[in-house]
C-alpha cells in the first residue's frame, strides 16, 4: 500500500484485493462480543470534515475505535477561505497534534490530492469524498459486498445509475471495478454523464431498462432534488420514470443481480421504498462492510505492513497486542 | 558630414536576429545604426551574440495597483516588465477601485511615470464597476492624461450583446478598441479547468471552450456591423483560431492576442490540483496548444500578451477550487516564446519582434512603441541572448507574487538589458569605449 489513498487509481488489483481481503478478516470481529483490536493503539486518527456527512464519519470513527486508536473529530465548516481557516493551517495544526492519519471529506475535488501533495502532514491522507471528484473507501466497500453475494468480480457486469456527473462514488467505482476486473455501465441522462465519458473504460447508455437485464449488480445513485433547478432533467418524476429503479424494473432483473446505494437515498426518486426494502437490496448490509473496509484500509495504511500473514484477529492475539 | 556624438553604442548586437551591427543611441533616439559607429568617449555595451529587438508591448498586464498592493504595485509590476524586455505595458481595469474613471487611469499612468521601468498604458473599464450594466465614462478616460485606447471588463466579459455594440460603437470616436474577455457566464458558472475528458475524470467543473468561441464569434460579427475594432484577449483554443481566421479572411478590424502559458501549458497540469496552474481561461489540449502556435506564426493572432496575473502566496496555497486565477508572465514571456515558437522554427526574430513589439503597439496605439530599429527613431529596445538558458525559479522575480508556473522548468534565453528612450531600465555593465 502507499502511504496515501486519495483516488481508487491509485490502487493496483493487489492492493485492492489485499484490502479486501483485509476487510473480510476484520469483518468477522462484528460478530465477537468484544469488537476490538489493538493493532492502532497509540496512533492518532483525525476525522477532518469539512463537508457534512454524518454517515461516512461514524464509520471511519467506528473503524479507527475497533482498532484501539484515538478519534479525534474536526468539523470544520464552511469554505476554507471565506470563513476563516485555510486548509494549510487546519493542516499544520492537526500536524503538531500529532495526527498519524487524517480522513478528509471536502466539497472541493482534489482537497485531499492538495493535502498529501503539499507535505503540510507527515501523517497517511484518506480521502473521504472531495468535491464531485472521488470517494474510495465507498467504492472498496461496494466492491467488498458486491464480491462477499457474487464472488471473483472479473467479468461480472455492474450497471451504476444516475447522477455520475457529480457523483463521487461513480467515480471511484468505475476504476475500482474496472482494476478488479468488473465489466461496468454508466447510465444517466446525457446531462448527468461527464463530458469525455467515452474516453473512460466503460460503457454508457441512456436506457436502463435494456442495461439492467444484464447486470450481475445495480447501483443507484443519489440525485439531488436541486439539479431539476439547473436543467439537467425536466422533473423529479421524468427522472423517477426514465432512471428509477422501482418495482417494474426490479422484476426484469436476472435472480441474482444485487441492488446498491451508497445513501443516503431519495426514497421515490432514484429507487421506490419496495425494491430498497427488498430482498436483493445489500444497502444495509454496505453500512455495515463499510465499518469493516476503513478498518482494512486505516490498519494498511497505519500498520505499514505490506501483506500480513493472516491478520491473526482471535482473542489471544488482541490479549498479547494488549499486553 | 558632421558625426552625431554618440552617448552609448551598442556594439555587436543582431538587430532582430539579422547581421551583426552597433547601435548607437544618443539624448533617448537611435542615431546611427552601422559598423563603427563608435565615436570617441563613449560608452560601450559588449551585445555581441545577443538579439537586438524593439522594446516589448504588453496588451495584457495586472499590476493590482491601486488596491491589491500586497499582490503586485506599478512599481514591482514595471519593474518585473523591464527584466521581462518589455517597455510598455497596458495595466487592466480590475483594480479596487475599479480603472473606469479618468482619476484612477490617470493614477495608474502617473504611477507608472514616477517608477520609470516602463511606460504604463492604462485600460479603461467599458462598464462601470465591471458590472456590466452601463458604460463608463470611456471619453473621459480617452481625454484623460492617461490617453486611453484599450477598454476591457478583463476578469468578465461583456456578455450583454447591445451593451457589447454600444461599446464598439462608442470607441470609433477616439479611435479606441474594446478589448473581449471572451467568456460566455452562463456556461461557465463554477468553472475550473477546461471541459474535456480530463475534467471528468478529475471532477472539476469544465469551462467549454464554446464559451469562448460563441463570445469571439459574435463579437466579430458586431465589429463588423458597427465597423470598429475588436481585440480579443487570450485566445486559448483551436476553434477560436478558426473563427479568427474567417473574420480576418473577412477583412474585419479584429485582432487577438494568445498568453505564453497557452503556447506552451496544457489541461493535463490540473491533475496535480496545483492551483498554480488555475487560470482564465483555462490551460487547454495539446491540440489547442498547436493550434494557437500556428494562428500566432501565421497572424491570425497578432500579438503575445503576457495576462501577467500575481496573487499573493495565500490565495494560491489552498485547495483548487478556492484558490485565484491567474499566473505570473512578464519575466518567462520572451522565454516562452523562444521556446514554443523559435526553437521549433514556427517563428524567427522578426516575426517576434512583430507579434510581441510592433503588432501590440499598434493594437494599442501606442506612437512611440514598437518603432523599426533605425536613426530617428526611439532607442527603446531590448537586448537578449537566446543562447543561455536557466532554471525559473519563484523567488528569483521581482514581483511580488510567486505564482509563477514554470517553477523547476529549464526556459531558453535571457534578457540582457532593456532600454526606454535611450535609459536603461535593467542593470546591464558598460565599458568606455
Amino acid at each position: 500500500m502507499r502511504r496515501h489513498l486519495l483516488s481508487a487509481a491509485d490502487l493496483s488489483r493487489d492492493d485492492a484485493t489485499l484490502v479486501l481481503d483485509t476487510a473480510e478478516e476484520m469483518r468477522t470481529l462484528a460478530d465477537r462480543p468484544i469488537k476490538k483490536l489493538p493493532a492502532l493503539r497509540g496512533r492518532t486518527v483525525v476525522n477532518l470534515f469539512f463537508e457534512d456527512s454524518t454517515r461516512t464519519r461514524i464509520s471511519f470513527e467506528a473503524a479507527a475505535k475497533r482498532l484501539s486508536a484515538d478519534v479525534i473529530n474536526f468539523a470544520a465548516g464552511g469554505s476554507s477561505v471565506s470563513k476563516g481557516e485555510s486548509l494549510k493551517d487546519t493542516a499544520l495544526t492537526l500536524q503538531a497534534m500529532g495526527a498519524d492519519a487524517i480522513v478528509v471529506r471536502h466539497h472541493s475535488s482534489g482537497a485531499a490530492h492538495r493535502l498529501a501533495a503539499a507535505e503540510w502532514t507527515r501523517g497517511s491522507i484518506v480521502n473521504a469524498g472531495d468535491g464531485t471528484h472521488e470517494h474510495p473507501t465507498q467504492a472498496l466497500l461496494d466492491a467488498f459486498t458486491m464480491r462477499r453475494h457474487l464472488g471473483d468480480l472479473a467479468g461480472r457486469r455492474v450497471t451504476i445509475v444516475g447522477d455520475v456527473l457529480h457523483s463521487r462514488v461513480a467515480r471511484s467505482n468505475a476504476l475500482l471495478l474496472t482494476t478488479l476486473g468488473a465489466e461496468v455501465t454508466l447510465v444517466g441522462p446525457p446531462t448527468l454523464l461527464p463530458f469525455g465519458v467515452a474516453g473512460w473504460p466503460v460503457e454508457t447508455s441512456y436506457d436502463l431498462d435494456a442495461a439492467i437485464v444484464k447486470s450481475d449488480a445495480v447501483m443507484m445513485l443519489r440525485v439531488q432534488r436541486e439539479r431539476m433547478n439547473a436543467a439537467f432533467f425536466p422533473s423529479a418524476r421524468e427522472y423517477s420514470r426514465r432512471y428509477g429503479l422501482d418495482a417494474r424494473r426490479m422484476g426484469l432483473l436476472p435472480e441474482h443481480t444485487l441492488v446498491l446505494h451508497p445513501g443516503p437515498m431519495n426514497r421515490g426518486m432514484e429507487i421506490s421504498a419496495d425494491v430498497a426494502d427488498s430482498a436483493r437490496s445489500v444497502i444495509v448490509e454496505q453500512v455495515s462492510n463499510g465499518v469493516a473496509v476503513r478498518m482494512a484500509v486505516l490498519y494498511l495504511l497505519l500498520s505499514g505492513v505490506t501483506v500480513p500473514a493472516g491478520i491473526s484477529i482471535d482473542a489471544s492475539s488482541e490479549a498479547g497486542g494488549a499486553a | 558630414m558632421s558625426q552625431p556624438r554618440p552617448t552609448l553604442v551598442i556594439r555587436g548586437g543582431r538587430p532582430l536576429g539579422g547581421l551583426v551591427t552597433d547601435i548607437s543611441i544618443e539624448n533617448g533616439v537611435i542615431a546611427a545604426v552601422g559598423a563603427d559607429v563608435a565615436g570617441e568617449g563613449v560608452e560601450v555595451v559588449d551585445a555581441r551574440g545577443l538579439i537586438v529587438l524593439p522594446g516589448l508591448v504588453d496588451l495584457h498586464t495586472h499590476l493590482r495597483e491601486p488596491g491589491r498592493e500586497d499582490a503586485e504595485t506599478v512599481e514591482t509590476g514595471t519593474w518585473a516588465a523591464a527584466r521581462g524586455g518589455f517597455t510598455a505595458v497596458h495595466a487592466m481595469a480590475n483594480t479596487d477601485p475599479v480603472a473606469d474613471t479618468a482619476g484612477v487611469v490617470e493614477q495608474v499612468w502617473r504611477l507608472g511615470r514616477e517608477a520609470g521601468y516602463c511606460d504604463v498604458a492604462p485600460v479603461g473599464a467599458v462598464t462601470v464597476g465591471l458590472g456590466g450594466e452601463r458604460l463608463a465614462e470611456l471619453g473621459a478616460m480617452a481625454d484623460s492624461a492617461a490617453r486611453v485606447r484599450v477598454f476591457s471588463d478583463d476578469g468578465v466579459c461583456v456578455s450583454d450583446a447591445v451593451l457589447m455594440r454600444r461599446a464598439l460603437e462608442y470607441v470609433k470616436a477616439f479611435d479606441g478598441v474594446v478589448a473581449q474577455h471572451a467568456q460566455e457566464p452562463r456556461l461557465t458558472e463554477g468553472a475550473q479547468m477546461n471541459e474535456g475528458e480530463l475534467s471528468g475524470v478529475l471532477g472539476m467543473q469544465g469551462w467549454p471552450a464554446v464559451a469562448e468561441e460563441a463570445i469571439i464569434a459574435r463579437d466579430a460579427m458586431l465589429a463588423a456591423h458597427v465597423d470598429s475594432r475588436l481585440h480579443v484577449c487570450h485566445v486559448s483554443t483551436a476553434g477560436s483560431v478558426e473563427i479568427l481566421r474567417w473574420a480576418k479572411s473577412k477583412g474585419w478590424d479584429v485582432t487577438a492576442e494568445v498568453t505564453p502559458h497557452h503556447l506552451l501549458l496544457t489541461d493535463q497540469a490540473a491533475a496535480t490540483y496545483d492551483p498554480v496552474y488555475k487560470v482564465n481561461p483555462p490551460l487547454r489540449t495539446a491540440a489547442d496548444v498547436d493550434a494557437v502556435r500556428a494562428g500566432l506564426a501565421d497572424g491570425t493572432i497578432d500579438a503575445v500578451a503576457t495576462d501577467h496575473a500575481p496573487h499573493p502566496v495565500e490565495d494560491k496555497e489552498c485547495e483548487w477550487a478556492a484558490a485565484a486565477f491567474g499566473m505570473l508572465g512578464l519575466e518567462t514571456a520572451l522565454s516562452v516564446v523562444q521556446h514554443t515558437m523559435v526553437d521549433t522554427g514556427l517563428l524567427d526574430w522578426a516575426g517576434v519582434a512583430d507579434r510581441m513589439s510592433v503588432r501590440p503597439a499598434r493594437i494599442g496605439r501606442l506612437g512611440e512603441h514598437g518603432r523599426p530599429l533605425r536613426a530617428g527613431e526611439p532607442a527603446t529596445l531590448v537586448l537578449y541572448d537566446p543562447s543561455a538558458s536557466r532554471v525559473v525559479q519563484a523567488q528569483d522575480s521581482v514581483s511580488l507574487s510567486r505564482n509563477t508556473p514554470y517553477a523547476g522548468m529549464t526556459l531558453p534565453g535571457r534578457v540582457v538589458a532593456t532600454f526606454l528612450r535611450g535609459c536603461c531600465t535593467t542593470a546591464v555593465e558598460t565599458v568606455p569605449a
